[in-house]
């Protein structure tokens, strides 16, 4: 048990900070509803650093606040990385072995998303956080089929390409558009697939829950600040059984 | 034009800007003749929208698209619409375009291609029809040149562009005036994620979208005349932004230009290489809404920021450049005038990267000098705004200050909040704060402000010049098997934006036609005319 709280400059202080809108006209009326709502949500004593008109009938606030709220760490589910972390070479050693062949990737933002950053950012050579994208790999084909993939053409390049794992971006999130689409891909690729010819089915975006693969379908969601290392190891540790030749990275 | 006469602050010789603007032409003029031999469905839409044919059948598809798609089933595409069509009411098969439509619909018209007095008595009444069209876009324009002279203009550049995109008109409405009112000067309202492919434009006024609003004919005009009422209030202009872009492009336009838009986004690329539309397609409906915009006094901003949020700012900063000079070869071409080009350029580079601040300034100062009659769009960081919204206020604030410094035209208001939530109320309230320190405080540093030719910022603008220079030359010497244009075949390398876009392939191209010796537009005829 280590029950910890925030920390503004001491230890225990509990100080943490807040902003919101209230639709109200700047008062001091205003100023203590301001109060009220941060005493509800557990702090007190509350000072409102900052209160400022914005627009007709709406007032925005600073509030500093300590809570007397304790958070466990222990109590806290997170799913943690189950396979090693491999290095370019490691992977590509490993799939050579296991597979004696190229094991092909196909990725491409579905639906509407036009953004590419993420999906770009895992697969083109350039790469991210320092990590080249898994074009670099050279055991690993990689089509990328860009924004704007339909399910059906996904599934379409997928076949053509014998795909051994199908990596979908989504950036988009209003109303729940890549939960929505994520659901369809899965669900086309259960139809057009026996369960054991499927594809591994990789999704990725930054406003993604790790813990949400089970119920969208797929075999592993990746949410904000993956790296191409990261999929690329998950990948060959599904596929190719992949084993670190070497020790294994920390974090 | 002071700017024009003063020497360059970046050493840049004047025979490298006129040896790129030739490359560009020569680069752009082949993509102009192969869309003069060709035209499209949305380009035969946007005439007859032009004409005064509105409206939808029960199902929601646009009698233009009915009407078109019964004359291309009949007569086939590459004669144009409007001889068939006129030549079918001269006939008496319809009272008015929109009876015939229907009657047209329902199958009972068959359209042949008029020849010989037949075809001058259709193309002379074809004419008349698109003149009246024509005509209410020129009354447009005039009601907005009249407006800002009553009621007066945006106080000062930049102009403070933001966005609304609740996907409801009728909460847009509300939230362009509050952002009118909060300091913008110029509101855009986001279309509707993938309005882009569909292949007609939506009627009515709607009320859901996904990330943006639907661009109809009644949603301009709704929002238009809620934006009127709130300039008068205000005592100056606010214009209205909507997107020309997508397979509807020429439609949009005439729409834009019948309801008084005053900027259009219409960039000669972006659909080809980011919404995968087929380039040819791209091409014959740009160069029409060009001159559907040009008569209308509408303001185009281009596209060239989203080329940086694919590619690295730094190694594709020349791609920028190249990009401007393309779109503005071809705006000219399509009789925009220069200060309706607000040609785009982005805040991208990442801000680990050291002296990115000088490599921001650099690249759009380079854009100043190389366009100084053109009312630059500067758009905000999107791609290092992690969610770090403390960081990302300070960003913006650097965006701002190479606003400030460049004496750009357009400023789209950057948000501490991108790539977090639809800006909230506050935000959107924060980031003007921000905008106004900036500009109030630095505003005429540009007066003081002179880079040392021979430093940092003057040699890598005379740097990403270069690298323009070099790619154009490249484009120009590319080429592929089936003989395109070399645009073209650049296009199909993946040269710009990384993606390979082939000339036969993408959405939209079946919707295109090599124009018969006989076609006729009557709309091209005016918008070309003297």
């Amino acid at each position: 048990m280590n029950l910890i709280r925030p920390y503004g400059d001491t230890t225990g202080d509990g100080m943490v900070q807040l902003s919101f809108t209230l639709p109200i006209e700047h008062s001091k009326v205003a100023e203590g509803a301001a109060v009220q709502l941060a005493n509800k949500m557990g702090m007190d004593p509350a000072l409102i650093v900052h209160a400022k008109a914005m627009g007709d009938g709406f007032t925005f606030f600073v509030v500093y606040g300590r809570v007397n709220h304790l958070v466990d760490p222990s109590t806290v589910e997170v799913v943690e990385r189950d396979y090693p972390l491999l290095t370019p070479k490691e992977a590509n050693a490993a799939i050579k072995r296991s597979l004696r062949r190229r094991l092909v990737v196909v990725g491409g933002c579905i639906g509407t998303d036009a953004h590419t950053v993420g999906i770009d950012a895992i697969l083109n050579i350039k790469g991210f956080a320092g990590e080249k994208g898994l074009e670099y790999y050279r055991e690993l084909k990689v089509v990328n089929l860009g924004a704007q993939v339909s399910v059906p053409q996904l599934v379409e390049a997928a076949r053509e390409e014998k795909a051994d794992a199908v990596l979908v971006s989504q950036v988009v999130t209003q109303r729940d558009a890549h939960l929505l689409n994520t659901r369809e891909m899965s669900a086309a690729f259960r139809e057009a697939y026996p369960a054991a010819k499927r594809p591994l089915l990789v999704v990725g975006g930054p406003r993604f829950d790790e813990t949400m693969a089970d119920e969208l379908g797929v075999d592993r969601v990746f949410s904000r600040g993956t790296t191409p290392g990261e999929v690329a190891s998950f990948i060959v540790h599904r596929l190719a059984g992949a084993r670190p030749t070497s020790k294994e990275k920390a974090s | 034009m002071a700017a024009r006469r003063r020497p360059s602050q970046l050493g840049i010789e004047a025979a490298d800007v006129r040896r790129a603007r030739t490359l560009a032409r020569q680069v752009g003029k082949p993509i102009v003749d192969l869309a003069q031999r060709h035209t499209t469905v949305s380009v035969e839409r946007a005439t007859l929208r032009l004409a005064g044919l509105g409206g939808a059948d029960p199902d929601g598809t646009p009698w233009v698209n009915r009407l078109t798609d019964v004359v291309r089933a009949d007569v086939g595409l590459e004669h144009g619409v409007s001889l068939p069509v006129w030549d079918a009411l001269v006939r008496g098969e319809g009272d008015d375009v929109l009876t015939l439509a229907q009657k047209a619909a329902a199958g009972s018209v068959t359209f042949r291609v008029p020849e010989g007095r037949d075809a001058t008595r259709a193309r002379a009444a074809s004419r008349r029809a698109v003149a009246a069209g024509i005509k209410r876009i020129d009354r447009q324009r005039v009601a907005r040149e009249r407006m800002i002279a009553r009621v007066g203009d945006a106080p000062s550049k930049p102009w403070i562009y933001l966005i609304v995109a609740t996907g409801d008109i009728h909460e847009d409405i509300p939230q362009a005036q509050a952002a009118a009112r909060e300091g913008a000067d110029v509101i855009a309202v986001i279309r509707s994620t993938g309005q882009s492919l569909l292949d007609f434009v939506p009627e009515g006024a709607t009320r859901e979208g996904f990330a943006g609003t639907y661009a109809t004919q009644e949603n301009f005009r709704l929002m238009r005349a809620a934006l009127d009422e709130t300039s008068k209030e205000l005592g100056r202009y606010v214009r209205l932004t909507n997107y020309a872009s997508g397979l509807c492009m020429p439609e949009i336009a005439a729409l834009a230009g019948l309801e008084r838009l005053d900027m259009m986004l219409n960039d000669s690329m972006y659909g080809i290489l980011f919404r995968d539309i087929n380039p040819i397609r791209t091409f014959v409906d740009q160069r029409f809404s060009r001159q559907v915009h040009a008569r209308a006094g509408i303001i185009i901003n281009t596209g060239e920021d989203n080329y940086l949020t694919t590619a690295d700012a730094v190694e594709a900063a020349h791609t920028v450049t190249t990009s401007q000079l393309l779109n503005e070869y071809f705006a000219k071409e399509a009789g925009l005038e220069d200060w309706q080009l607000g040609l785009g350029h982005a805040f991208e580079i990442d801000p680990e990267v050291p002296d990115s601040f000088r490599l921001e300034l650099a690249h759009a100062m380079l854009a100043r000098e190389l366009f100084p009659d053109a009312p630059l769009k500067w758009m905000p960081p999107t791609r290092h705004m992690t969610g770090d919204i403390f960081k990302g206020y300070l960003l913006d604030g650097f965006f701002n200050l190479v606003g400030a410094m460049t004496g750009q035209g357009i400023l789209l208001v950057g948000m501490m909040t991108e790539a977090v939530v639809t800006p909230w109320i506050s935000d959107r309230d924060l980031a003007l704060q921000n905008v106004r320190y900036v500009m109030n405080a630095a505003g005429n540093l540009h007066e003081d402000f002179h880079p040392s030719p021979d430093g940092f910022i003057a040699r890598r603008a005379r740097e990403v010049l270069g690298e323009a220079i070099g790619l154009l030359q490249e484009i120009k010497d590319d080429s592929d098997a089936a003989g395109d244009p070399p645009l073209l075949a650049a296009i199909a390398d993946g040269t710009f934006g990384l993606m390979k876009r082939p000339a036969d392939k993408g959405k939209g191209l079946d919707g295109v036609a090599r124009k018969a010796e006989d076609y006729y537009n009557p709309a091209s005829d005016i918008l070309e005319g003297p």
